[in-house]
């Protein structure tokens, strides 16, 4: 332990901890701008600022670790020279940004315009000079980039990279000229960007911001001529609070369909009747590949950004990726061949929107091999976040809301489709099914797998079912999945079924979920806070196994026929290929 | 965003790419191998286009993203040939104080490229340079190994017009 003085109190901290943990622990709170724990920790914005005696200029506090030298020194976190020099910085940094705030999708959220106002910057145009003047890249489905806006901290930068080992993203040039961008300024659109939005989460300001589509979503409720459903996958239910004041972790579903019905749309389904039918196409295939020779290990296909990746830097595992289509295109195919007919409206004039935790869902609806009707499956695919923004605007008060059910049928979901949103939830699930099938239908078999739960970024369990061992791999955040996949490929692990997530953690800590501010995430796992939610609601369910559903028995008995078979095929399932963009 | 592949089309020889490949090989693994690996890059190709830099990136295993971060940080990395005729115009202290930056600009006007660019017809680059030593005939550029001092943007023209060949 160190004896230190914090603005002349006297603290014992741990040798090797940061100048700015030691303060939090105690209490103080030192403002950040660039520094995302664990994957950006570079002191380049030099908010967190502290004034150290017995040193020379002030120090970074976010990369500045207390030893045993620093004993009896006395750090100061708020004196003239420390709040000086952050108002400076911040003064600096707004003498070359798109201050358009009014305007901007980050506005209110901003972490640049809380600390404006934290640090009490009072003038916007302190320091006159040359500025920057940078094209928008709206090149993606997903998102777009605007560099006036950008501070170049490198937090995205950093989620590209650390998170996802994708790494499309990274300064270019130097200096004042400094931009965030991709290679030879290529278009996003050009590279191997996965669509994952974690770039978006992770930044600071609205220099990155997930392409609206909410616009398209009002016209179509304004149209009589549409029949205008929607589906809501199940971390959104996990995250949607925050933005009306709830605490992390709080489950929101019955104000979720509330509120949906209250935008206007015409049948408000849940996605988890999407996830319990993966399920049921998923174990079906898993026991499949297993009993008939097929290509093992098999890979889940859910997570829309992780199939992107696989296509362009893994393109010899799109064999053992399951052809099954994700619960949003499964939830959405059903809708426009199944639930059409039986209620006899034409698919055509059906818009199907879908709210989700991810921003590659954008993505997906426009891949090929995505229309059972004939149209596509999904035609607008909206994040949490334009959710918020539409219940806003539409002026309802979400947490005075009733709680209410979602309209019947497709939407009765088990608890095994509720754990879908979380790391590890897609693998239960599909065990849940598959050993009850395995072991003769069995109606006592296993419901909680809980060696496959929690954050850690790969899992490996292994189950004996009927006297198999049945050997299982699961990976969230593409960096670990790269990890995982390169054992499997060089043969030094052996596994039968893997699943794999793009985002840290799972759809709750998707890209297109509530963005909490470096503050929250540095000192919360919101990963583990949002998971709680759905583990939560699935424990509360009576049926927590996808084939107990009886709406699932029902689209079996009446349309599919059984799991596998070949309208389940021509429904529910897809292919992919390998792309050849520039990584 | 405006992609900046080199417009020159992109040709090597067997030797370059086999010196290429033996460099890489020789280097990576090393902490801190990029770089060198790009200086070497350069002399091999006398710049870095995004065929060799795509080939660096790949058998680094690395983002191409990386090896371009690099490349444009530092000022002695080209992406773009040099032209059968390179300008270089000193944007050091002296030179700039008496009007080099305006000679620039004219240049670029003129050739219709930036900095660090090549004319479509392969004949001139331009680039700003540093000091070149020769403050006493500030502002000062070079075309090749001819040497203008004392220059305005008015002489620009003119001086272009005697590399017509």
């Amino acid at each position: 332990m160190v004896n230190i003085k914090i603005n002349g109190i006297d603290y014992q901290v741990e040798e090797g901890t940061t100048i700015l943990e030691a303060c939090r622990q105690n209490g103080i709170r030192i403002p950040t701008l660039c520094w995302l724990k664990d994957i950006n920790a570079i002191g380049a914005c030099r908010i967190c600022v502290v004034e150290m005696s017995g040193a020379r200029s002030l120090t970074a506090a976010c990369v500045y670790p207390i030893s045993k030298f620093d004993e009896g020194k006395n750090i100061l976190t708020h004196s003239p020279a420390v709040l000086e020099s952050r108002k400076m910085t911040l003064q600096l940094l707004l003498s070359d940004h798109n201050m358009d705030c009014l305007a901007c999708a980050r506005s209110g959220q901003c972490e640049l315009q809380a600390l404006c106002k934290e640090l009490g910057v009072d003038s916007s145009d302190y320091f006159e000079g040359a500025k920057n003047t940078h094209d928008i890249d709206r090149s993606s489905k997903h998102m777009y980039r605007d560099d006036n806006k950008c501070i170049s901290c490198r937090r995205c930068v950093a989620a590209c990279e650390k998170y996802q080992g994708v790494g499309v993203i990274g300064a270019n040039e130097r200096g004042f000229r400094t931009e965030i961008g991709c290679a030879f300024d290529m278009d996003l659109a050009d590279t191997a960007c996965v669509s994952c939005g974690q770039c978006i989460t992770a930044c600071p300001t609205g220099a990155l911001s997930e392409r609206d589509d909410t616009d398209k979503v009002w016209a179509a409720l304004a149209d009589p001529e549409k029949v205008v459903v929607v589906q809501t996958a199940p971390a959104v239910r996990a995250s949607l609070g925050e933005a009306f004041g709830y605490p992390i972790g709080t489950p929101v579903e019955g104000k979720l369909a509330a509120s949906l019905r209250r935008l206007g749309f015409n049948a408000v389904f849940d996605t988890n009747f999407g996830a319990d039918l993966t399920i049921m196409e998923e174990a079906n295939e898993f026991i499949d590949r297993v009993q008939n020779g097929g290509v093992l290990p098999m890979i889940t296909s859910c997570s829309p950004g992780w199939i992107r990746y696989c296509e362009a830097y893994f393109p010899e595992f799109l064999p053992n990726l399951s052809s099954c289509k994700s619960p949003q295109q499964m939830a959405g195919a059903i809708i426009k061949t199944y639930w059409a007919k039986k209620n006899n409206i034409d698919p055509k004039n059906i818009v199907s929107v879908s709210v989700m935790p991810c921003t590659a869902k954008k993505f997906e609806i426009g891949r090929d091999d995505q229309s059972a009707a004939g149209v596509p499956d999904v035609d607008i695919s909206i994040t949490t976040r334009e959710l918020v923004k539409m219940i806003n605007r539409a002026g309802i008060r979400f947490t005075e809301l009733p709680d209410e059910n979602f309209d019947t049928p497709l939407s009765e979901g088990t608890g095994a489709a509720v754990i879908f949103g979380a790391t590890g939830g897609v693998m239960e699930a599909a065990l849940r099914t598959a050993v009850w099938k395995l072991t003769g239908e069995n109606a006592d078999s296993p419901v909680e797998f809980k060696e496959v739960r929690g954050v850690e970024g790969i899992k490996l369990a292994e189950y004996d079912v009927a006297g198999t061992k049945v050997k299982v791999a699961v990976a969230s955040g593409l960096a670990n999945a790269k990890k995982l996949l390169t054992q499997v490929k060089n043969g030094e692990l052996d596994v039968q079924f893997i699943e794999i997530m793009a985002c840290p953690g799972g759809c709750v800590n998707g890209g297109g979920q509530v963005i909490q501010p470096a503050e929250v995430r540095n000192f919360t796992d919101i990963r583990a806070e949002r998971a709680k939610a759905l583990y939560t609601l699935d424990s509360e369910r009576t049926l927590r196994k996808s084939y107990e559903s009886p709406e699932i028995k029902e689209v079996y008995a009446n349309f599919l026929g059984e799991p596998g078979s070949h309208t389940a095929h021509e429904v529910l399932h897809t292919s992919y290929k390998a792309s050849s963009l520039s990584k | 965003m405006a992609f900046k592949k080199s417009i020159v089309p992109f040709t090597q020889t067997p030797e370059q790419e086999k010196q290429l490949m033996e460099v890489i090989e020789r280097e990576k693994g090393h902490k801190g191998a990029l770089m060198p690996i790009l200086q070497h890059a350069q002399e091999i190709y006398g710049y870095l286009p995004i065929e060799v830099q795509t080939i660096i990136a790949e058998e680094m295993g690395i983002p191409l993203e990386k090896v371009y971060g690099v490349v444009t940080f530092y000022a002695q990395f080209s992406i773009n040939p040099k032209g059968k005729y390179k300008i270089s115009v000193c944007l050091g202290t002296a030179c700039y104080v008496k009007g080099s930056g305006d000679v620039y600009n004219k240049l670029s006007e003129v050739l219709k490229i930036k900095g660090g660019e090549l004319t479509p017809d392969g004949k001139f680059s331009l680039e700003a340079c540093r000091c070149i030593g020769a403050c006493g005939l500030a502002p000062v550029m070079t075309v090749n190994d001819d040497v203008y001092g004392r220059l305005t943007v008015d002489e620009v023209e003119g001086i272009l017009a005697k590399y017509e060949d």
